[in-house]
């Protein structure tokens, strides 16, 4: 059981409050992760990363145990506490410095 | 009695406003998607109750939105849109090959005949199609695999396929435009396409009578009349009789700019140019009668004198008069977008845009007077207008 902490606009999206639950087998990655999320809310594909080349939304980072891990490369094992659903896996909007 | 339902995109979400045939009071109902960037919407002509809007942001991408009650209420349908086949390359603004990269969904144009079909103008630009009601969206790969695709270049706002417009009385043939690559006619539904630009002159461009590479602002026709088209130019207005074969510029009496641009020769020259802006669109019932609003340019993009003014010209082009009845005659410094400004169908034809400021106008009589709807939406980057049995 993976623990997921959406942003607000993907909250709405995928019609949802606090965070969500999804089911990962085998190894617990960020790309194993948003691939059960994506299979869970299909709505959010393309919101998170690109439909095509699965690369991570420039605007879009993720966080867990107090790191920063978006420039981890997406099958890199995450935190055991992760994996075990002791911490959540936080994916966050990047601060927009106040433009529009 | 009729209505009327007016859809505004803005940068912070979406509204549907109503009225009735008198077009005095108005209910505005919104912003749906609030936050989200809604560059366009648009209603079936075939079913007015289905309805699509192009919802975006910088960080979460590209949605698309599909309501089937009127815009009382939305689902979001597919949001794929993947290049057909190779990609290839356009020019980035310093002239190095740069890889065509999908970054949202610019307009919106429902099929005259079908509700599920839609054809969408993406940037970078392209043209897809869905069949299904926006499930799933192809690219119509002919015009991005256009001869001269490689040499296309983004102008400031990207390189948006903003002006999709389907010939009523033929489907098959469509014309889009992109800044900054041109505009473009295929008269097969979409497999072969051909630059129609034979007429215009961008002083900007190192060739200003070059196949592509005007920067144009936006196109419209009359339904009655889809050979007779009118293009609203960075820096003039243009008009075809001729489906696009040859252009000559309208711009008449329209308020000027000087701009300092190389002449052929390579020596500095001043142009006095006249009828910059960005909306253009064309009366219900009168095809020779067209509105723009006149913006001053190169780069300060607010209504001349801080007045804002729609121009009306009753001979289609040429001979312009403002029209200011109601709107601010001082101290307006707003902008009127691309895709901002649309016409009802009301015996008494009915006009609205919409500002970067956040007002939406309408005019219930052609032009003559105008009242805001609406003062202080997000900036509004889009105006569709519904006439309603």
């Amino acid at each position: 059981m993976i623990r997921v902490v959406l942003p607000a606009h993907l909250r709405t999206l995928a019609r949802v409050s606090g965070e969500v639950v999804v089911e990962v087998a085998g190894p617990v990655t960020q790309r194993s992760i948003l691939d059960a999320l994506e299979r869970q809310y299909p709505v959010l594909c393309g919101a998170i990363r690109d439909h095509v080349t699965l690369r991570r939304r420039p605007f879009v980072r993720f966080f867990a145990c107090s790191q920063d891990l978006s420039h981890e490369p997406p099958e890199a094992p995450l935190p055991a506490a992760v994996a075990e659903g002791r911490e959540p896996f936080l994916i966050v909007g990047a601060i927009a410095g106040g433009a529009r | 009695m009729s209505k009327v339902r007016v859809l505004a995109g803005t940068r912070k979400g979406a509204f549907v406003l109503e009225a009735d045939g008198k077009r005095k009071d108005w209910t505005i109902q919104g912003p749906f998607f609030a936050g989200w960037e809604i560059y366009h919407m648009k209603g079936s002509p075939a079913d007015p109750n289905r309805i699509y809007a192009s919802q975006s942001t910088g960080w979460f991408g590209q949605l698309l939105q599909r309501s089937d009650d009127g815009g009382k209420t939305w689902e979001p349908v597919g949001n794929k849109f993947a290049y057909e086949g190779e990609t290839g390359t356009h020019q980035w603004y310093d002239g190095t090959p740069h890889p065509w990269e999908f970054k949202r969904v610019w307009h919106l144009e429902p099929s005259l005949a079908d509700p599920d079909t839609v054809y969408a103008g993406v940037e970078d630009a392209a043209i897809f199609r869905t069949t299904d009601g926006g499930k799933s969206w192809q690219e119509m790969p002919g015009l991005r695999r256009h001869s001269t695709g490689n040499k296309w270049q983004p102008g400031a706002g990207g390189m948006c396929l903003h002006t999709i417009l389907v010939d009523p009385k033929n489907p098959a043939r469509i014309y889009a435009a992109i800044s900054a690559a041109g505009a473009f006619r295929t008269d097969d539904g979409g497999q072969s396409w051909k630059p129609i630009t034979k007429g215009l002159y961008s002083p900007f461009l190192p060739d200003p009578t070059a196949e592509i590479g005007h920067c144009i602002h936006h196109m419209a026709l009359h339904a009655s009349r889809p050979e007779v088209l009118f293009m609203q130019k960075h820096w003039n207005v243009l008009r075809s009789d001729n489906a696009g074969e040859q252009w000559r510029d309208i711009s008449g009496n329209l308020p000027g700019d000087q701009a300092v641009y190389p002449d052929q020769e390579g020596k500095t020259r001043v142009f006095d140019l006249r009828g910059f802006g960005f909306v253009i669109d064309v009366h219900a019932h009168e095809p020779e009668t067209v509105f723009v609003v006149p913006i001053k340019s190169d780069s300060q993009h607010f209504p001349p004198g801080g007045k804002l003014q729609v121009y009306r010209s009753r001979t289609g082009g040429g001979e312009w008069e403002p029209l200011s009845k109601g709107l601010p005659q001082r101290d307006c410094y707003v902008n009127v977008l691309r895709d901002a400004m649309a016409v009802d169908s009301l015996d008494s034809c009915g006009v609205y845009f919409g500002t970067t400021g956040g007002q939406i106008y309408a005019s219930p009589d052609g032009g003559e007077t105008w009242s805001p709807i609406v003062r202080d939406l997000p900036a509004v980057l889009s105006v569709e207008v519904q006439t309603l049995a």
